[in-house]
Formats: structure tokens, C-alpha cells, sequence
């Protein structure tokens, strides 16, 4: 075994798994995951563990599972983070845990997130499940939002005795989890629905189906209903769309319609009944993670799919591991191209878009190089459907029906990173609802920050 | 889950349903809809609220069955359940927020069409409700899919029933109606709700735009969430694309792209027409929905 290099992680055939819904990546077996575990050096002062939102004792874990004590491992886990198996899934491991992972300055740093991903899959197949507290306090805290924040803030109070209640909008809990990552990146019943049922056995109570801001108001779960604190996980989930012509004909979708319509309501099954366009010729505009999704999701329904992002592959802000995967799959990739109109029939349907090649100018507020037009480039890509996947935005449903809690002018609500603490008392919130879209971790640690502010709170009470 | 506490068929295809959803029901306003599942496996149906009674926490809904997930609706009956409802969703109608006052000294025109009048009823008991009488048209194709005719009677000031084919009271279009009470009549409105089939909507919002009568309308697109989060229900309104669930669903008629609108409604007709095919055809089904490889 090469100790500067991964071991390397079993995936399924590109060809193969182009044409399935199943999960790309097969993960460790216990073999491998120990054999990859002796390649920490268990550092004295672990860079990792600093490189992790939620801190993880990352050398600690790894130091279990290379002895084969794989529930020990997982216990280590469970002190910081409810939801490893999604985490080992889908965190950016690259730029945090083994972004900072000394064995990567001279080789390949340790497979941190497959080892994580090992040990939760694992724990679940053992049957390990989290102790629930044996007594409650008695203090009532409503979550909003079942997603990564709401989640595991829901979670963190209820090991400290609170009775939480989390209150979901969709018909199932999870969130972006659940609506949003597809299933070959992130399986629903093998791995989200055990997480989520893993913070249910914590005591925790979800009611689906219920709209905060319509259903009910945050001020009347507090007035009405005995809520002593809320916490606000309503993450960011208004598509953006760039206001080209054309871009209402039937064949344009938000890469939150395409990814709910088959994520959420599984259209992608002969045996639901929501219909989804696959489509001939597919693009997919924009480069982020979420786009990644549509792209492959569009490929599995059977469709040629472009991707087109108006800066270079060097800008794309995607997991390179999903820009790779992407690649392997047949997504082929048109950079430097920027939409300028969508062609219409006179049914209303797609029948191409009219782009224009960009060249990359001087660095602008984001540190990356400005994507300028080149002139009389246009040309047109012929395609029968366009998946906008340009960003989301929090959605004003809450603020708008919640006295004295204010945004900012992107529409987020403030609130203190350590605490989530906003500016209404006994209302704290985290994760995109305050930063706008950003990562499952990163939401994460805002639901954790938001548990501690509560209990803060709370017990000052 | 949801329970049925009743389900009444009103009309050929269209079936009346009081659910158990004690939220909706405690919160909802005349204008706001519901989504509703039949099961995990079913489609997110948007349905205007026809009814509620917030004491036995029952909200009522009307459905027209026309593809494979609410013909599959039909079949349920008192006692059954809905996996999901979720509600109230979208903005309460305009008048509701508005001064009492100001409302009192307006005179309203609401016209129906279709399985639309189910949403016309809440608003029109509003009204009754705070005293104010308005005058009500329905429009029907034929005698046997009118419906809530008797309900509408006993809120209404005046009630105006037309079929297209003659079949029953006035024939003709509800926009004769209405320029039968304008023009001829001489009757003064200050706004027109129009709430029933995009094309009814259409052709009410020429006339009245012509007669320089304010009109609201009520959209019913394709959804999924219906809470903002997915873009299908967009719509062009005054040149703006507004998302229905959120931004409406009532906006003014004068300024909605009908045209978009009704080619967006059709975008998912063929692969609805191929479930529908699929659903009638049951175990026999061997092709010819393009979904199932039997045509290979």
C-alpha cells in the first residue's frame, strides 16, 4: 500500500450507473476503512478537527476504527455531528477536514469523509441508535425547517432535555436533503430517512405540512402554543432566474422544480405519479453543486445534457469530485458561454438558446475573474429544455409575518453566528435562511450554534 | 393523515370533499388554497378552498377530476384519508385586508365559470357575512355541471346562472351576462371577481378591460410546492414574472399574459394523458403510454 495515497474508494461503472438512480460512490468496507485509517497520524494538534464546522474529533474517531471499533467510532462522531452518513456524503472535504490534513502536503491527505461515511453506515447497519435523555426539562422549543440546521438543532436540544418540535413545509421531512440532493448522491431510504429517524429517537417530534408565516406564525407558536424559543431553519429556497427572453416557454425549469419533481416526488419512478420533461437535449445553466444534480439527474432520465457556466472550469464552484463524476458520465460542458435568450415554438415550447462566448476580465468582489462578452460570438445550442440553476434566495414568507425580526437587503435574516440569536427575543435562526445558499456543514454548525443560544437562553429563565 | 369527513359528488367529474386539516382550517382566508396528496405516491394537487369550518376544523375542497391523480381522488370516500394537506397557501383576496369601509362602498360583480365557482363561494359568504350584497354570475356548459347553484342562492344579492348551451336559465357565455348588465341593464360595478377555466378569464378581462371595470382573477397553474420554492407556477403580470403560489393567487386581470399562461397550463397534458391511459387500461395496459417500454 502507497501510505501517500488514498485508498482508493469503489464506484460504480460510468456507463453503468449513467443509466440508474442508484448511489454512485460504494463507500469503504471494513478492510478498506481500516487499512485507510492507519494512514493518520493522529497529529497532536489536529489541523482537521479545526478545518471541520462542527469540530469532529476527527484523529479520534479515525483511532477507533483502525483498532476495528467501529460503535466507539461512531459515539465519537454522535458528540458532534447528527448526521454523519449524509456528511460523509456530501460535505466539501476537500476544502475543510482534509483540506487542512498534514498527510496532504506531501501525497493524498486521509479519506476523512469516506472514513465518516464508513462508520455511520456501519453504526446503522449494527443497529446503534442515540440515547434519548431520560427525563425532559420541560421547555418547549419550536425548529423550523427539517433541513441540516433545523435538523440538528432540534437534536443538539434534545440531548439537553428540551421538548422540540420541528415543523416542516413538504410533506416529508429532511429538507434539501430530501428535495434537493438526488438520490445517487445521497440515497433517501438507506441513509436520510435513518438520520432523520435517529433525531426523531432523541425525543424529537416533526409535524409536516405545516407553512410557517400561513399555517401558523412564529408569534403564535410563542403566544398560543407554549414555545418558549424558535429556531429558524427555513433554509433558502426561491430559484433565481436571469430575465431572459423566453424564459417562461414550457421546457424552462428551475433546477428546483427538475430536483424536486424528482427527488421529493420521485418522478423519476414509473410508479409515482408526478410527471417530469426529460427532454432530448438538455442545458443546464450554471455551475454550482445543484446544477451538478440537475445535469446528472437529466442524463439518467435519458437526455444529452450541456452544462453551460460563463466563467472557466477553474471558477466552476463545484465540488470537483462532482465535476469529475459529472465529466465520467458523458456531461459535456460548455464554458465561457453565457445564455442570451431562449427560443420559443408556437406551442410555447423550447426550441434552442441563443448564447455568447465570454472571456475572463479582471477579478471582481467574489476574488473571480469578471466573465466579460466577446462581441459577435452569438450562437445558438440546439436544445428542447433549459434547467435554470443560478442560486436561490430565503424566502420572505416568515419575515414578512413575523413582528420585529429583521433582514437584511438580500432578504436574510440577521442573526449572531455564535448564538443565532436575531432581533426578536427568544427567535434565533441559522443556516441559509441567514447566510443565503451555502453548505449542508455550514448549515449544520449554524443549527448547533443555535441550540447553544437557546439553551442559553432558556436556562437564564 | 387527513381524514374525509364527507364526499359528495356535485357534478359528471366534479366531487365535493370535507377533510379533516384543523391548521388550514383555523387560519385560512377566502382567496387561499390548499395542496392536498392522495398518497406518498400521488401528485401535490393545488385546490382553491371552497369552504371551512374552523369549529370542526374541516376545511371543504372541490376537484374536477381531469388527469390520472384526481380521477384517482374521486374514487375516496367518507371515511378515507389524504396522506397530506397542507395550507393555507397563497394570499388571502384583496378585499379581505382591505378598510371594511371602503369595501362596504364598493360594489362587487363576481363570475364564476365552471368548477371556478367553488372558490367564488367563500368570498361571496365573506361578503355576506359583513353585510355587503354582490351580484353573482354563473356560467356552466350544461345544466348537469352546475354546480353550488343553491349554496351561492342563499349568499348572493343577485344570482345569474347561464349554460352555454341553453340547457338551464340564460344561454350563452358569461361574458353576455355581464354585458347584458352593464350595457343594457345600466347596472354600476367597481370591480368584477372572475375566477373559472384561463379562457373564460381571458375573454371576461377583454370585455371588462373595454368597459373599464377593475377585474381579479384567481390562477391556478402548475405547482409543486406551492410555497415559492419551485418556479412552475410563474406567470407574466404587467410585464413581471410573479410566482402564483406566493405573489398570488389573484392578481389583476387586466395585466395578466392569459396567453403564456394557458400554454404553460398544457405542458404536462401529454405525459398526464399517458398516465390516464396507463391508469384506464390497469393490468391490460401493454403500450402506447411511452413510459412503460411495452411499444419496444
Amino acid at each position: 500500500m502507497d501510505v501517500l495515497k488514498k485508498v482508493p474508494v469503489r464506484e460504480q461503472d460510468p456507463k453503468v450507473r449513467a443509466t440508474n438512480f442508484e448511489e454512485v460512490c460504494l463507500g469503504y468496507n471494513e478492510e478498506e476503512a481500516m487499512a485507510e485509517a492507519t494512514r493518520c497520524i493522529k497529529c497532536k494538534n489536529p489541523k482537521c478537527v479545526a478545518g471541520c464546522p462542527v469540530a469532529i474529533d476527527i484523529p479520534g474517531f479515525i483511532k477507533e476504527v483502525e483498532k476495528g471499533n467501529h460503535a466507539e467510532a461512531a459515539r465519537v462522531i454522535a458528540k458532534s455531528s447528527a448526521l454523519p452518513a449524509v456528511c460523509g456524503r456530501v460535505c466539501p472535504q476537500e476544502s475543510q477536514c482534509e483540506g487542512k490534513c498534514i498527510r496532504g502536503i506531501k501525497g493524498e491527505p486521509v479519506s476523512i469523509g469516506k472514513l465518516e461515511r464508513f462508520v455511520a453506515d456501519w453504526a446503522r447497519e449494527n443497529g446503534i441508535v442515540p440515547e434519548k435523555p431520560e427525563k425532559t426539562n420541560g421547555k418547549k422549543v419550536a425548529v423550523i425547517g427539517s433541513g441540516p440546521s433545523g435538523l440538528t438543532c432540534a437534536g443538539d436540544l434534545a440531548k439537553l432535555g428540551y421538548e422540540v418540535t420541528i415543523f416542516e413545509a413538504l410533506h416529508e421531512p429532511g429538507g434539501v436533503l430530501t428535495y434537493g440532493i438526488p438520490e445517487f448522491r445521497l440515497p433517501k431510504e438507506r441513509v436520510v430517512q435513518p438520520e432523520i429517524d435517529n433525531v426523531r429517537k432523541l425525543g424529537v417530534t416533526i409535524e409536516t405540512n405545516v407553512v410557517i408565516g400561513k399555517s401558523v406564525t412564529i408569534d403564535e407558536l410563542l403566544d398560543e402554543e407554549g414555545f418558549q424559543a424558535v429556531f429558524i431553519g427555513s433554509g433558502a429556497g426561491l430559484p433565481m432566474f436571469m430575465g431572459i427572453p423566453g424564459e417562461n416557454a414550457n421546457g424552462v425549469f428551475s433546477a428546483n422544480e427538475y430536483l424536486t419533481r424528482s427527488n421529493l416526488m420521485k418522478a423519476f419512478r414509473d410508479d409515482y405519479d408526478t410527471p417530469i420533461v426529460a427532454g432530448k437535449k438538455v442545458a443546464v445553466v450554471g455551475g454550482g453543486n445543484v446544477a451538478m444534480d440537475a445535469a446528472r439527474t437529466a442524463l439518467r432520465l435519458g437526455a444529452e445534457v450541456h452544462v453551460v457556466y460563463r466563467r472557466s472550469e477553474a471558477e466552476l464552484p463545484a465540488r470537483v469530485e462532482e465535476v469529475h463524476h459529472a465529466k465520467e458520465e458523458g456531461i459535456i460542458f460548455d464554458l465561457l458561454t453565457n445564455p442570451l435568450e431562449i427560443f420559443v415554438n408556437d406551442n410555447g415550447w423550447v426550441t434552442g438558446m441563443k448564447c455568447i462566448r465570454m472571456e475572463l476580465g479582471e477579478p471582481d468582489a467574489s476574488g473571480r475573474r469578471r466573465p466579460i462578452e466577446i462581441e459577435g460570438s452569438e450562437f445558438v445550442i440546439d436544445v428542447d429544455t433549459v434547467i435554470m440553476s443560478l442560486g436561490t434566495s430565503p424566502n420572505p414568507l416568515i419575515s414578512a409575518t413575523t413582528k420585529g425580526l429583521d433582514i437584511n437587503k438580500r432578504k436574510c435574516i440577521i442573526a449572531e453566528e455564535s448564538t443565532g440569536k436575531t432581533s426578536k427575543d427568544g427567535v434565533y435562526a441559522g443556516g441559509d435562511a441567514v447566510t443565503g445558499a451555502a453548505t449542508v456543514i455550514l448549515a449544520m454548525e449554524a443549527g448547533r450554534a443555535g441550540a447553544r443560544g437557546i439553551d442559553e437562553y432558556l436556562s437564564g429563565q | 393523515m387527513y381524514k374525509i369527513l364527507k364526499a359528495e359528488k356535485l357534478a359528471e367529474k366534479i366531487y365535493l370533499m370535507d377533510v379533516e386539516a384543523p391548521r388550514v382550517a383555523k387560519a385560512c382566508q377566502p382567496g387561499e388554497f390548499v395542496i392536498v396528496m392522495m398518497d406518498e405516491k400521488g401528485e401535490r394537487i393545488p385546490l382553491t378552498i371552497c369552504d371551512f369550518n374552523r369549529e370542526q376544523g374541516s376545511v371543504t375542497i372541490v376537484f374536477q377530476s381531469v388527469g390520472a391523480g384526481t380521477e384517482k381522488m374521486a374514487n375516496l370516500k367518507a371515511g378515507d384519508y389524504f396522506a397530506d394537506v397542507v395550507g393555507p397557501l397563497g394570499n388571502p383576496s384583496e378585499f379581505v385586508k382591505e378598510d371594511l369601509e371602503e369595501v362596504k362602498k364598493k360594489k362587487y360583480l363576481f363570475v364564476a365559470g365552471g368548477v371556478g365557482t367553488a372558490p367564488v363561494y367563500p368570498q361571496v359568504r365573506w361578503m355576506r357575512e359583513h353585510g355587503i350584497d354582490v351580484d353573482v354570475i354563473i356560467g356552466a356548459k350544461t345544466k348537469n355541471l352546475l354546480i353550488l347553484e343553491d349554496k351561492l342562492k342563499e349568499q348572493a344579492g343577485n344570482l345569474y346562472v347561464t349554460t352555454d348551451d341553453g340547457s338551464y336559465e340564460r344561454k350563452g357565455m358569461v361574458t353576455e351576462v355581464i354585458k347584458d348588465l352593464v350595457v343594457n341593464q345600466g347596472k354600476k360595478y367597481d370591480v368584477c371577481v372572475a375566477i373559472g377555466p384561463m379562457i373564460m378569464m381571458k375573454f371576461v378581462c377583454l370585455l371588462t378591460k373595454d368597459l373599464n371595470l377593475p377585474t381579479v382573477v384567481s390562477l391556478n397553474p402548475i405547482m409543486v410546492d406551492g410555497t415559492g420554492m419551485c418556479g412552475a407556477c410563474r406567470v407574466t403580470v404587467g410585464g413581471e414574472v410573479k410566482f402564483a403560489c406566493v405573489d398570488g393567487p389573484e392578481f389583476d386581470g387586466h395585466l395578466v399574459n392569459f396567453d403564456e399562461a394557458m400554454k404553460r397550463q398544457q405542458m404536462y397534458k401529454s405525459e398526464e394523458g399517458r398516465a390516464q391511459l396507463k391508469l384506464q387500461e390497469g393490468d391490460t395496459h401493454h403500450g402506447g403510454c411511452g413510459m412503460c417500454g411495452g411499444d419496444n
